[in-house]
């Protein structure tokens, strides 16, 4: 009770009003925005996309666009933090927020000295015509961080893959002992608080000598992309036909075969989506690295996690922006497969 | 005994073209159909055990277990065992003390030096580090006995009983103390449990923050997500898929991207306050403070989870059938009527498996609080962290990391009772 | 199938990466000191120097003080760091803790005058198990185009005045410095700070005189972030590490304004932590950057005294601008008219049971 008081009490009234008042001055304004954006890329603002039927009364239409509206908002409030970092990280100045040059859309207000930085910062000479390429590749210190940052999700995503695909291919068999028990225990690591298990693994770790290597937070990415790997390969053989294994078997197939011609068509958009969420969840991961990992292993969150707790520059903005476009590719790849893979089980129109 | 016998003595079984009884040999296929399904997940079971629940078993283990005292005065430690509380201890137990420590401060191994001692101790008992390690620096001028004499004369503050019963219970390996801290509880100098000093007292109300942090993020996600999931799952498909876009995005992108994102935002030198000023409704001077407290906290939590209760409760109202509602309709129902008791009872699946689930990660979140939080908007697990890294209790850490394991299991449990963990999915 | 080839060329390629990052590693030392301009004027002074010198390479990391990353890799048995840069008060807690290697300092090199490491060294400056380099100082600082400097503050007491200088201020998360500032503030001269603090009501008057403005404090933890939340205008005046404010002056003409009144100096000093893997290399590169020509260049890059006397004639102008370094120094007469040095016994004995106070303080 104490605490549900103290966040009264601090919570200061004057303060939630005008935090009102922004809300709602922030979505007016990116509403417009919004509205010419659904425009722009849809061909008609969300209002038409839902249509009305002829025979609807002015109280239904009235609440229609107002629901509509809602949506807008919400939409709204979750695209654009990521939609404001683009423009901001063209900045020619070093700060977070629109200057007036960029407002005017001066074009000397934009430039592209942040995204620069990123390959500068660290090198031992920027300018040297001899050598640079080896220069950048082993001193700057953001593509010593992506070079560690891909390393070690591209192996704990082969990991998480092989062991998570096998682990849900027993899992949705019909005799499978203890599924409920052993499914709880292969997704927990989802559910368990991050830091509770960075700790026990940098004490255990520490213990065995992995800490501080690659081994031990490739170790620890995998068992963060497990779940992820079950979780979509298991929804791909829901509904599974299993009579399907008798056929090929039936028709002389052994086991391996099968398992090429039958099983892995159909697992594999599963296979590959979970392998992308545990590359994007290793990729993101911060906390186990901050825990095990030392300079040698930093990554790029670990890099973009000091920096916004330090000295925020710009440059990290021209690096989350840079992001953005690497999850805009993974999106689109995780939906062109679940897309097929829908059509393939038939659980979809083509 | 073979199993032709055996069918024998059956005669009446039906056979399978082998000669073995139908029941048996089903049995025997059974048992090895489950061996195998089992055999495919061992490599993950035994891969988890090793790399993710033998380390959190470890933490708990030094939650209870912090032997700084029997590694420092392991002599000592036996010793002391046997007083009875009453007044000073004796003149044999003295004598180990100081050998004890003569010897700490000579070998300075690591994990056993007169430091390692003083910081135990002054958990339990504030306000004693500098007599340890100030005695620890004098401690070889004493060469011979009387050595409680010889003590006495380095600090007079040794004449005090509290301070032995104190290093009586440390001596022990075994110690409920770090779960009593924890609870915002200690020891008082009879050695009674009682409530910690108002000054020390943070982590019940931090728990209690947590939780209650937690549920109106979970709260305003449920707020937002609803009307969004309903439009999304009546909406012809292209269309709904053209919008799905808009929430997949930001689950695909970056948690600290879209945390460096709300900095630039909601910073007082941020994009709100210079639209604020800029249109008048805030002067330049007193820009609001949005981040680097609570509100900063929840407003990115609420941004970062909102896709986590979308995608569950779209996923539930996509099955229901459009005709529920126009049959309702139909029969008279008024829209409100229609909604309350037709549609949104059959939603209940995926609110609970978008509320529990949204509840479950914000309990444990720790960077978002870490980077945007301040000094009042972090949670439990930046006070774990903080005991982990910079004050180094790591028991104290471990305890409160316990603590918070069990809340978060209970949680999972009824997830796994309500919703059912298979249902678990994305996009 | 493609996807197996493709998988296979990048486990191939991953290998070669961690081969060559492994390769690496020979004759690599990583030097921890902490962070922005101070350790820019680490790499001019000791670190290019060095390598130029031994053909080795350093590594260099960021930290914010303190013992607990040293002790929790030294009882973790897990030592990355190689040689730290520490305070006085925390080079003497860890040493007492069996945390670092113990150092002879009969192995230091003379100085260039030829005066023995010993007598060439300032009073205090040498340890069982650390190694001073520079004298740095706590001041506080405001932006001079913001609060005039006719009418700025001069002492200390206007740190804490809100109403003759409204605004935000920024200060140290940390008790260190907070408490003497505090109660220096509250008019206790700077010759008995520590005996007050010493005392139970002496503490509890400076945690008093910290509510007092506690709700207008942004903390900082980086030396870097200090100049940085001035420039923002984050805040009207923060506590800083001296040189991170004379560096925002010389070196991005930023208008900041030092307040010496009150100033807490203290040292900096080399240790290495026990178990380092490159034990031999450190102490190399130790004894090396604490000569007296690598302690006088580090002085044109930052405004922080060097800790050997045969080094103060060295010391001339800053690096790339005609500015005299002398009277930028903490140990500058003018400088040190109210001033304490921060009394390491103190803050070695007591800083847990004051650090557990103050995050209780913050929380509350």
């Amino acid at each position: 009770m104490n605490a549900i008081k103290a966040f009264f009490s601090n919570m200061k009234r004057r303060n939630l009003y005008f935090l009102i008042a922004c809300v709602v001055v922030l979505l007016i304004t990116q509403s417009i925005a919004v509205t010419l954006g659904f425009i722009f890329l849809f061909g008609t603002p969300l209002f038409f996309m839902k249509e009305l039927p002829l025979y609807a009364s002015t109280g239904e239409r009235i609440w229609q666009y107002t629901y509509l509206t809602i949506c807008t908002f919400i939409f709204v409030f979750l695209i654009t933090p990521i939609l404001v970092i683009v423009p901001l990280s063209f900045n020619v100045e070093p700060y977070f927020t629109f200057t007036e040059g960029m407002m005017s859309f001066d074009p000397s207000a934009y430039s592209l000295r942040w995204y620069k930085d990123i390959v500068y910062n660290g090198m031992t000479n920027p300018e040297a015509t001899e050598g640079w390429w080896a220069d950048m590749w082993n001193n700057a210190q953001w593509i010593r961080a992506a070079r560690n940052s891909f390393f070690i999700a591209i192996c704990s995503t082969i990991l998480a893959t092989t062991l998570g695909t096998l682990a849900a291919l027993g899992l949705s068999q019909p005799n499978m002992p203890y599924r409920s028990l052993i499914t709880s225990l292969l997704i927990s690591p989802m559910i368990v608080p991050l830091v509770i298990m960075a700790t026990g693994m940098f004490f255990f770790y520490s213990d065995v000598g992995l800490s501080g290597t690659y081994l031990g937070i490739i170790l620890a990415h995998t068992t963060l992309g497990v779940p992820f790997v079950i979780i979509t390969v298991t929804a791909t053989l829901t509904g599974f036909d299993r009579s399907l294994i008798r056929a090929s078997q039936n028709m002389g197939a052994n086991g391996l075969t099968t398992f090429r011609k039958v099983i892995m068509p159909l697992i594999l958009p599963g296979m590959i989506s979970g392998a992308l969420f545990a590359f994007i969840t290793s990729l993101d991961e911060v906390v186990a690295v901050i825990f095990l990992a030392d300079v040698e292993q930093r990554t790029i969150p670990r890099q973009m996690f000091s920096g916004i707790k330090e000295q925020i520059s710009p440059t990290i903005l021209a690096v989350a922006t840079l992001l953005v476009i690497m999850s805009i590719g993974l999106l689109t790849i995780v939906e062109m497969l679940r897309r097929r893979s829908e059509r393939m089980r038939g659980l979809a129109p083509a | 005994m073979s199993e032709t016998v055996l069918a024998q003595q059956n005669s009446d079984a039906i056979l399978s073209t082998d000669g073995i009884p139908l029941k048996q040999k089903l049995a025997r296929t059974t048992r090895k159909l489950r061996m195998r399904a089992f055999l495919l997940t061992l490599p993950l079971v035994l891969f988890l055990v090793v790399s993710f629940v033998l380390p959190i078993g470890q933490m708990l283990w030094r939650s209870v277990n912090n032997p700084a005292g029997s590694n420092v005065l392991p002599v000592f430690a036996e010793l002391i065992q046997d007083w009875d509380e009453q007044g000073l201890p004796d003149e044999p137990v003295f004598e180990a003390f100081v050998k004890d420590l003569q010897n700490a401060r000579e070998k300075r191994e690591i994990g056993k030096t007169v430091g390692n001692l003083a910081t135990r101790v002054n958990y339990e008992m504030p306000g004693t580090r500098s007599l340890f390690t100030g005695t620890g620096r004098k401690i070889n001028k004493v060469t011979e006995g009387p050595y409680k004499e010889a003590l006495l004369k380095i600090n007079k503050k040794w004449d005090d009983p509290v301070i032995w019963r104190t290093l009586k219970r440390v001596s022990r390996d075994y110690t409920p103390a770090f779960y009593m801290a924890a609870l915002d509880h200690k020891y008082d100098d009879q050695g009674k449990m009682v409530p910690a000093d108002d000054l020390y007292q943070i982590y019940v109300s931090n728990f209690g923050k947590t939780l209650w942090m937690s549920a109106i993020i979970t709260f305003f996600c449920f707020i937002l997500a609803f009307p969004v999931s309903y439009l999304l799952s009546t909406l012809p498909m292209k269309a709904s898929n053209l919008l799905m876009i808009l929430v997949l995005l930001p689950f695909w992108t970056s948690l600290l991207v879209r945390t460096t994102a709300w900095i630039a935002i909601l910073q007082t030198e941020g994009v709100i306050n210079d639209i604020l000023v800029f249109i008048g409704l805030v002067a330049n001077d007193s820009r609001i403070q949005m981040i680097y407290n609570q509100t900063g906290t929840i407003i990115s939590m609420v941004h970062i989870l909102l896709p986590f209760m979308i995608l569950p409760l779209y996923s539930v109202m996509k099955t229901i059938p459009p005709s529920y509602m126009r049959a309702a309709r139909s029969m008279g129902g008024t829209p409100i009527n229609a909604f309350r008791r037709v549609y949104f009872p059959q939603t209940i699946p995926g609110i609970a498996a978008g509320t529990l689930l949204v509840f479950i990660l914000s309990i444990g979140f720790y960077i978002t609080p870490a980077l945007v939080g301040g000094e009042d908007g972090i949670l439990i697990s930046n006070l774990i962290a903080y005991h982990i890294q910079k004050s180094l209790n790591w028991s104290l850490g471990a305890a409160l990391g316990a603590i918070l394991l069990v809340i978060v299991l209970v949680f999972y449990w009824i997830y796994n009772k309500l919703v059912g963990i298979d249902k678990l999915s994305f996009g | 199938m493609k996807l197996s080839k493709l998988l296979l060329s990048t486990v191939v390629a991953s290998g070669l990466m961690a081969a060559t990052s492994l390769a690496n590693a020979a004759g690599d030392i990583t030097v921890v000191s902490w962070g922005g301009a101070y350790t820019k004027s680490q790499v001019e002074a000791y670190h290019k120097p060095w390598m130029a010198k031994t053909g080795n390479k350093i590594k260099s990391e960021d930290y914010n003080g303190g013992t607990a990353e040293i002790k929790a890799q030294v009882e973790a048995g897990n030592v990355s760091w190689d040689i730290v840069d520490v305070e006085l008060s925390d080079a003497i807690r860890a040493c007492d803790e069996g945390l670092l290697e113990t150092i002879d300092a009969s192995e230091l090199p003379d100085g260039a005058d030829g005066t023995k490491a010993a007598d060439d060294f300032l009073e205090g400056t040498l340890h069982d198990c650390a190694v001073a380099n520079i004298v740095w100082s706590t001041i506080f600082a405001y932006d001079s185009s913001k609060i005039k400097t006719e009418d700025g503050p001069k002492t200390v007491a206007d740190f804490f005045d809100l109403e003759k200088f409204p605004g935000k201020r920024g200060l140290r998360k940390n008790p260190k410095s907070n408490l003497e500032f505090a109660l220096m503030a509250d008019g206790v001269a700077a010759k008995d700070v520590y005996e007050i603090l010493g005392t139970d009501e002496g503490i509890d008057r400076a945690f008093k005189k910290l509510d007092s403005i506690k709700d207008s404090v942004i903390w900082w933890e980086a030396g870097a972030q200090p100049p940085q939340l001035l420039a923002d205008g984050e805040v009207v005046m923060t506590t800083a590490y001296n040189g991170r404010i004379f560096n925002a002056v010389a070196g991005e003409d930023k208008p900041f304004e030092i307040v010496w009144d009150g100033q807490i100096w203290d040292l900096d000093l080399w240790v290495i932590p026990k178990g380092s893997k490159n034990k031999e290399l450190a102490m190399d590169f130790l004894k090396f950057s604490t000569g007296t020509e690598p302690l006088a260049a580090q002085a044109s890059y930052i405004s922080y005294g060097p800790a050997r006397k045969s080094s103060g004639p060295l010391v001339g102008k800053y690096h790339n601008k005609d500015i005299d370094m002398g009277p930028q120094m903490p140990t500058a007469p003018d400088n040190l008219t109210n001033s304490v040095q921060n009394n390491f016994e103190f803050w070695a004995d007591n800083q847990d049971q004051l650090s557990e106070r103050f995050n209780a303080w913050l929380a509350g």
